[in-house]
């Protein structure tokens, strides 16, 4: 299927619950409602015409500082999601706001959503409901802050940690 | 497992203090020669069997992301050096490769060729690497030399080619560096010809040896359906059965003009991942040796009626607006130009005027040409992407190596994610080792190829 024919599949299946759709760079991409991902991905993992079975990849982005968004929801969780039988790609879009940033965990779809996840606790601040073990993944325990929010100074240094002599 | 990481570990507590059998917690590195320095396993073993583990890793964080939002697009390319430290031309091409998608230009035909000839050169590197690394960690420490020597062979290439080792920052966005220099495709050839000798031999040192079979067969192995569960790509995911290849099913260059094919295992163990390791050098190497038979010569157009003036005499002409004509000549500025005069900038480079640099020549001697530059090095003028995301993935040695990039319209780059292809292996070892014995942690590790710079970035 190509692109445009995997998101009208989408709008049709959901509805309201897919918020926007754009098909830039030949790259598919679908906003969805936070109550309706994880129906999304379930969706797109079992549905035979588009068998999604790999989360290639889930990061974020924090549009604080990003032209004409500063007011809107401040995060975007993206999942890039790839199928293997039938060789497409689509990225996948949740919009958090900071006040409330969490959002459904898909370690019950795929075991490696465990780690990305972590990593994306871990950077960005956002928590994901339902994750049996939302530690931090790069940075140590007594890091303070998410050091890939647009408002954590690249400069901004840490405190020493280790026993004190 | 969260608790146990915060637990104090005692020699001693487990087995013998209280009634009964108890478990005990072993601690893997990150001070530990087979985890780089770089990895902590925190195993639960019964006897010697691991009955859990936990894997830390971040020891080699150095905000690769962040590091990339602060500066244009074309500054983040050395950091890509340092992602997958052992095959540094794949993250380059592949950064490089996504802001041109953002961009939404196509590089020139010679380029996407050169391209292809030093991806698959390093990895042939890599895997030697790995496989070379992994044997030594059982003991087998000629194996480590012999394959080390054929990479050194690999690297005096890609030193010829970049003029470094590791740290080589050959990729430019619309193109690359410099061209290949002269009779590369002889020192290619002589390379090809002594690392095919050293896979032999290794080969025949490896591949039927019972020692090494012994604690390689059957041991990590991972079912077909966790290793896709898991988003495993790469060398791992073809040992499980999956002819998966991001060259062949999404090409991208020039990888769809040549022949090769994707060597695949069966259990998914460790064994078959070596098989098909020693299988896909020969196949790189394969490719390289269609491709540099097949390098274009590309859109080199010169005056050859123009005259050679020396360098001096052509800056001055140049600065006195006397260009006409001066455009055409060819001439050699500087030595260091090597690989990049003006001809072979326009064989390599995209011409594209908002992206690459004009080549030297142009710079020294029209003010056109000194006017562009300064509109590409100026802070805020570089390159600048219309606004929009962009998702790109090359086959890295490891697997399927992504890059996402967010432009807001600036010379910086808002967002760059990298998809690091040993991530999953390595979210996935603890339901590798997990049952198997102490001694299948170490192959297990090793035949990951877990490589910090890209798993922690």
């Amino acid at each position: 299927m190509d692109g445009q024919a995997i998101l009208l599949r989408l709008t049709s299946t959901f509805g309201p619950g897919i918020v926007e759709t754009h098909d830039h760079h030949g790259d598919p991409t679908a906003v969805v409602e936070r109550s309706a991902i994880l129906e999304a991905f379930r969706f797109c993992r079992d549905d035979p015409d588009l068998r999604f079975n790999v989360l290639m990849d889930l990061t974020a982005v924090d549009y604080l500082k990003y032209p004409e968004r500063e007011f809107g929801p401040r995060f975007e969780v993206v999942y890039h999601l790839y199928s293997l039988p039938h060789n497409h790609r689509l990225r996948l879009k949740v919009r958090v706001e900071e006040d409330d940033a969490r959002a459904p965990s898909a370690v019950g779809l795929w075991p490696i959503a465990n780690w990305f996840e972590r990593e994306v606790w871990d950077m960005f601040g956002i928590r994901f409901d339902g994750h049996p073990d939302l530690r931090r993944l790069l940075m140590y325990e007594e890091f303070q802050g998410h050091p890939l929010r647009k408002d954590y100074p690249v400069t901004k240094r840490q405190p020493l940690i280790g026993p004190n002599n | 497992m969260a608790k146990r990481t915060r637990r104090e570990i005692y020699l001693g507590e487990g087995s013998g203090t209280g009634s009964g059998s108890q478990h005990l917690y072993v601690n893997m590195g990150p001070s530990h020669p087979a985890m780089h320095g770089v990895i902590r396993i925190l195993a639960e073993l019964d006897g010697e069997t691991v009955v859990n583990a936990d894997v830390e890793i971040g020891y080699l964080h150095r905000a690769f992301e962040k590091e990339c939002e602060a500066g244009p697009y074309n500054n983040a390319i050395p950091y890509t050096d340092r992602l997958n430290y052992v095959s540094p031309l794949i993250n380059n091409f592949g950064y490089a490769s996504c802001v041109e998608k953002l961009l939404g230009i196509d590089v020139t035909e010679r380029c996407k060729y050169v391209r292809v000839i030093m991806s698959e050169i390093s990895r042939v590197s890599d895997h030697l690497t790995c496989i070379g690394a992994s044997a030594m960690e059982l003991g087998a420490f000629t194996v480590f030399l012999y394959m080390i020597k054929a990479r050194e062979y690999l690297w005096e290439l890609v030193e010829d080619v970049t003029g470094a080792r590791l740290t080589i920052s050959y990729a430019r966005v619309g193109g690359v560096k410099a061209d290949l220099p002269d009779a590369f495709g002889v020192k290619v050839r002589k390379a090809f010809k002594e690392t095919r000798q050293v896979l032999e031999e290794v080969g025949k040192l490896l591949t039927g040896n019972r020692i090494f079979m012994d604690r390689m067969v059957g041991v990590g192995a991972l079912s077909r359906e966790d290793t896709i569960a898991y988003a495993i790509t790469g060398p791992l995911l073809r040992a499980a059965g999956v002819s998966y290849d991001v060259r062949r099913a999404q090409p991208y260059w020039a990888y769809d003009h040549v022949e090769f094919e994707i060597p695949t295992g069966r259990n998914g163990d460790n064994y078959d991942r070596y098989l098909v390791r020693m299988a896909e050098m020969e196949q790189s190497m394969r490719i390289v040796e269609q491709a540099l038979d097949a390098l274009p010569g590309g859109p080199i157009n010169v005056d050859w009626a123009g005259r050679a003036i020396d360098p001096a005499s052509y800056v001055d002409l140049g600065k006195q607006g006397k260009t006409e004509g001066l455009l055409l000549i060819p001439i050699t500025l500087s030595p260091n130009l090597a690989g990049i005069e003006r001809p072979l900038h326009r064989a390599l480079n995209v011409p594209d005027k908002r992206v690459v640099l004009p080549p030297k020549e142009n710079t020294y001697g029209s003010i056109e040409g000194l006017m562009n530059h300064f509109m590409l090095i100026m802070d805020g003028y570089g390159i600048r992407p219309p606004k929009g995301e962009a998702y790109f993935a090359v086959e890295g040695a490891n697997g399927e190596l992504g890059f996402y990039i967010v432009s807001d319209g600036t010379d910086r780059p808002y967002r760059v994610r990298c998809r690091p292809p040993c991530f999953p292996p390595m979210a996935a070892l603890p339901r590798m080792i997990e049952g198997e014995m102490v001694a299948d942690i170490v192959p297990t590790f090793g035949s990951i190829n877990m490589i910090a710079g890209e798993l922690d970035r």
